[in-house]
C-alpha cells in the first residue's frame, strides 16, 4: 500500500535542515502501523510527505502503486481527498460548521449535492455514536467527541489510508482509550491505519511500531499481540 | 472552480455564520453606492433646476444697448449719450447670420388701471411680434401683438400675469377689455402666463404690459428711439463671432469712433450658457468625484476586511486545502464571496438610494408647478450594478492570493 524508497527532506534556509535522510518504509494494506519518534526526529515531516501535504527532495513514494512525486496542485488536492483521510491532534474542524457539515466537507469538494453528501454524514456520526451531536458546533462538543467529528470526516471518502497525527494528543486518558478503541476497530475492519505519536503508550497498541530518530528509522518493531508492552491496554501511562 | 449549486451554498452558509463580519464588509459597499446614487440624483435635480432658469430663451440670441461714448469722433466729443434707432434694425438684418432683430422700448414703474382698480409698478415694453420668438411666451388668453397691430398703430397692450390678477382676477378672460396706463387706453388683446424661466429681458414677464413698438414711440414721443435691441442667430451661427461686425455697423451708424470700446454693449448669451453649461460639468464631475471616491473606498474596505478574514481563516483554508480543497476553489470561494457582499450590499444601497431619491423628489416637486426629476436612469443603475461586481471581483482578487499561498502543512501546524 505504501512503499518508501530513499526518502529525503530538507528544509531549506540560512542553515539547511536535512531532516529525513533517506527513509525506506513499506505499509502493507489492512496494516495498523505507529510511527514513534521524539519531537525532531522527522516523524511528523515524514507524516505529511505521506499525507501529500509536504513534498520530498529525493526518492521514490508509492501510494497505492501510484507514484506520489511532483504532483501538481489539483492532483495532491484530488489524492488527499480521494485516498487520504486525516485525524489532527488539534482535531481542526471548522468552527462554523455543525458536526454534520463537518463531516461532510470532503464530499463537498467531491461535488457530491448536499442532501446526499449530508445524509452519508449523518451515517457515519451514528456510527461513531454521535446521532445526537450532528447539528452541534464544535464548540458544544467535548474533545473526544471532537475527535470523533474529526474521525468520521476522515472516513467519509473511504480514504486506503488513514493518518492520524497524535490522534490523542488533546486529550485525557479515559478519551484517549475510547478514540484509540475506534482506530482498533476500524483497524479490524480493514482500515490501514498510521499513527504518529511520541507516546509509547499510544504506540504499544498499534502492531508495527517504526522508530525513528534522527530523520532515519531505527528499528521496527512488531507487536501483534499489544501486550508485549510495559504499557498494556488497560494501565497504560500518559 | 466549480460553479454549482454547492457552492453558492457553501459560500452562502459561510456569509450567514459569520454575520458581523459579513454585515460589517457590506456597510463599506453599502455606503459608496447609496452616496454614489443620491449624489448623481441630487446632481440630476440641481441640473433641472438650473435648466429650468434657461427655459424658453433661445439660446443663440444676444443682446445691444446705448452707452455713453468713450472717445471723440467726427467732432462730437466724448461722453455722448446717443440711442439705437429704428434705422439699425435694417442695417442689422443685413449681417449675414442674424435672423432676429427685436427692438424693445421700455418705460418703468407706470401704473395701471382698470375701473377702481390699480395697479402699479409696471414695465411698458415696446415690441414686435418677432419678441415672442426670441423668448417663449405662454398665453393664457388671446394672442401676442402681431404685425398689423405695428403697422396700423394699434392701442392694443397684453399684460402679464400679476397685472391680470391685480385687475381681472377671477373674472376670466379679460381680451376686449381696455385698460388705462398714464391717461391713454389700451385694447387688452391678450395675457401671459408665468414663465418658469427667470430669464426675462428687462424684467419679468409677469410686471409687463406689451404694445407694440410704434405705438409706444408715438404716445411716449420717442420718435424712432429703441432702448435694446434683441438678436437672434441663424442656425449654427456663432454670436461671439458675429460680435465685432454688429458692433462696426452700429458704430458706422452712429457716429461712433470704430475703437470706441464703451459706447456699444453687447451682451452674448452664448458666454452665458456657456458659464452654466460648465458649472453644471463641474458639479458632475465633483459628484462622480466624491461618489466613485466613496464606492472605491468602500470596496477598498471590503477588500481590507477580506484580508484580515483570509488571516484569521488561515486554518480553515488550511483544513479545506488537507481535505481535498483545490487551490482554485479556495480563490474561487473568496472572490466568490466577496463578489456576493459587495453585490447584496450594493443592491441594499441602490434600492435605499432610489427610495430617498423618490422621497426628496416628492417633497420638492410639491412646492413646483412642473415636476423635476431627481432620479437616476435604469442604464445608469445597471452601469454601476457591473462596475459593483467588478469592484468585487477586484476586492476580492488581493486576499484570495494571500490564501492561495497558504500551505495546508503550515496552517494546521499553526497552534
Amino acid at each position: 500500500m505504501i512503499h518508501l524508497e530513499n526518502i529525503n527532506k530538507t528544509y531549506p534556509g540560512l542553515v539547511p535542515l536535512h531532516v529525513l535522510k533517506g527513509v525506506n518504509l513499506d505499509i502493507e494494506k489492512g496494516e495498523f502501523v505507529s510511527i514513534m519518534g521524539s519531537s525532531g526526529s522527522g516523524k511528523s515531516t515524514l507524516l505529511n510527505i505521506l499525507g501529500i501535504l509536504d513534498t520530498y527532495d529525493e526518492g521514490k513514494y508509492f501510494l497505492d502503486n501510484t507514484l506520489i512525486k511532483d504532483l501538481s496542485e489539483r492532483k495532491a488536492a484530488e489524492y488527499r481527498n480521494r485516498m487520504i483521510g486525516f485525524i489532527f491532534q488539534s482535531f481542526n474542524l471548522i468552527s462554523f460548521k455543525n458536526a454534520v457539515e463537518n463531516v461532510a466537507l470532503p464530499l463537498f469538494y467531491q461535488g457530491i449535492s448536499r442532501k446526499k453528501r449530508n445524509a452519508l454524514a449523518l451515517e457515519y456520526l451514528d456510527r461513531l455514536g454521535l446521532k445526537e451531536w450532528a447539528h452541534h458546533m464544535p464548540n458544544e462538543m467535548s474533545g473526544g467527541q471532537k475527535q470523533r467529528v474529526a474521525i468520521a470526516r476522515a472516513l467519509i471518502t473511504k480514504p486506503q489510508i488513514l493518518l492520524a497525527d497524535e490522534p490523542t494528543g488533546a486529550l485525557d486518558s479515559k478519551t484517549s482509550i475510547e478514540v484509540m478503541g475506534i482506530l482498533k476497530e476500524l483497524h479490524e475492519q480493514g482500515q490501514t491505519i498510521v499513527v504518529v505519536t511520541h507516546e509509547s503508550g499510544i504506540a504499544y497498541q498499534t502492531e508495527k511500531i517504526i522508530h525513528i530518530k534522527d530523520g532515519l528509522i531505527q528499528n521496527i518493531e512488531t507487536n501483534a499481540e499489544r501486550k508485549d508492552s510495559p504499557f498494556s491496554m488497560e494501565g497504560y501511562i500518559k | 472552480m466549480r460553479f454549482d449549486l454547492n457552492s453558492w451554498e457553501e459560500i452562502f452558509i459561510t456569509l450567514a455564520r459569520n454575520k458581523s463580519r459579513s454585515l460589517l464588509t457590506a456597510f463599506g459597499v453599502f455606503w459608496g453606492i447609496f452616496m454614489l446614487i443620491v449624489l448623481i440624483g441630487l446632481g440630476n435635480g440641481l441640473k433641472g433646476f438650473m435648466s429650468r432658469n434657461f427655459e424658453g430663451v433661445a439660446h443663440n440670441t444676444s443682446f445691444l444697448s446705448s452707452n455713453r461714448t468713450s472717445l471723440p469722433y467726427k467732432g462730437f466729443q466724448k461722453g455722448r449719450t446717443w440711442n439705437l434707432q429704428n434705422k439699425d434694425l435694417g442695417l442689422l438684418l443685413k449681417i449675414d447670420g442674424i435672423e432676429k432683430v427685436c427692438p424693445v422700448v421700455f418705460r418703468w414703474g407706470s401704473s395701471v388701471f382698470y375701473n377702481e382698480l390699480t395697479s402699479k409698478g409696471f414695465i411698458i415694453n415696446g415690441t414686435l411680434p418677432v419678441y415672442a420668438e426670441l423668448e417663449t411666451q405662454d398665453l393664457a388668453y388671446g394672442r401676442f401683438i402681431n404685425a398689423i397691430d405695428v403697422s396700423e398703430n394699434r392701442k392694443v397692450c397684453v399684460i402679464g400675469e400679476q397685472v391680470y390678477n391685480d385687475l381681472f382676477k377671477g373674472t376670466g378672460d379679460p381680451t376686449g377689455k381696455s385698460i388705462g396706463i398714464e391717461g391713454v387706453y389700451y385694447q387688452v388683446i391678450g395675457v401671459l402666463n408665468a414663465s418658469n424661466s427667470n430669464v426675462n429681458i428687462g424684467g419679468n414677464s409677469r410686471q409687463k404690459v406689451f404694445m407694440p413698438l410704434s405705438t409706444m414711440q408715438n404716445i411716449y414721443n420717442e420718435r424712432d428711439k429703441i432702448n435694446i435691441i434683441m438678436l437672434g442667430g441663424s442656425p449654427g451661427a456663432v454670436m461671439s463671432k458675429l460680435q465685432p461686425e454688429v458692433e462696426q455697423v452700429i458704430k458706422a451708424a452712429n457716429s461712433i469712433n470704430p475703437d470706441d470700446k464703451q459706447a456699444v454693449f453687447f451682451l452674448n448669451t452664448e458666454a452665458l450658457f456657456g458659464m452654466v453649461t460648465n458649472l453644471q460639468m463641474g458639479i458632475n464631475i465633483l459628484i462622480w468625484l466624491v461618489g466613485l471616491g466613496t464606492l472605491f473606498a468602500g470596496i477598498i474596505g471590503v477588500s481590507n476586511i477580506m484580508m484580515v478574514t483570509v488571516k484569521e481563516r488561515t486554518t480553515e483554508f488550511g483544513i479545506r486545502r488537507a481535505i481535498g480543497a483545490l487551490p482554485q476553489d479556495v480563490l474561487g470561494q473568496i472572490i466568490l464571496e466577496s463578489i456576493v457582499i459587495t453585490i447584496l450590499a450594493g443592491t441594499v444601497g441602490l434600492l435605499l438610494a432610489v427610495l430617498t431619491l423618490s422621497g426628496v423628489e416628492s417633497i420638492i416637486n410639491q412646492a413646483q408647478t412642473a415636476p423635476i426629476n431627481f432620479q437616476v436612469s435604469f442604464g445608469l443603475a445597471i452601469g454601476t450594478f457591473i462596475i459593483l461586481m467588478l469592484l468585487g471581483v477586484f476586492a476580492g482578487l488581493a486576499p484570495a492570493y494571500r490564501a492561495l499561498a497558504i500551505k495546508p502543512i503550515d496552517a494546521i501546524r499553526e497552534e
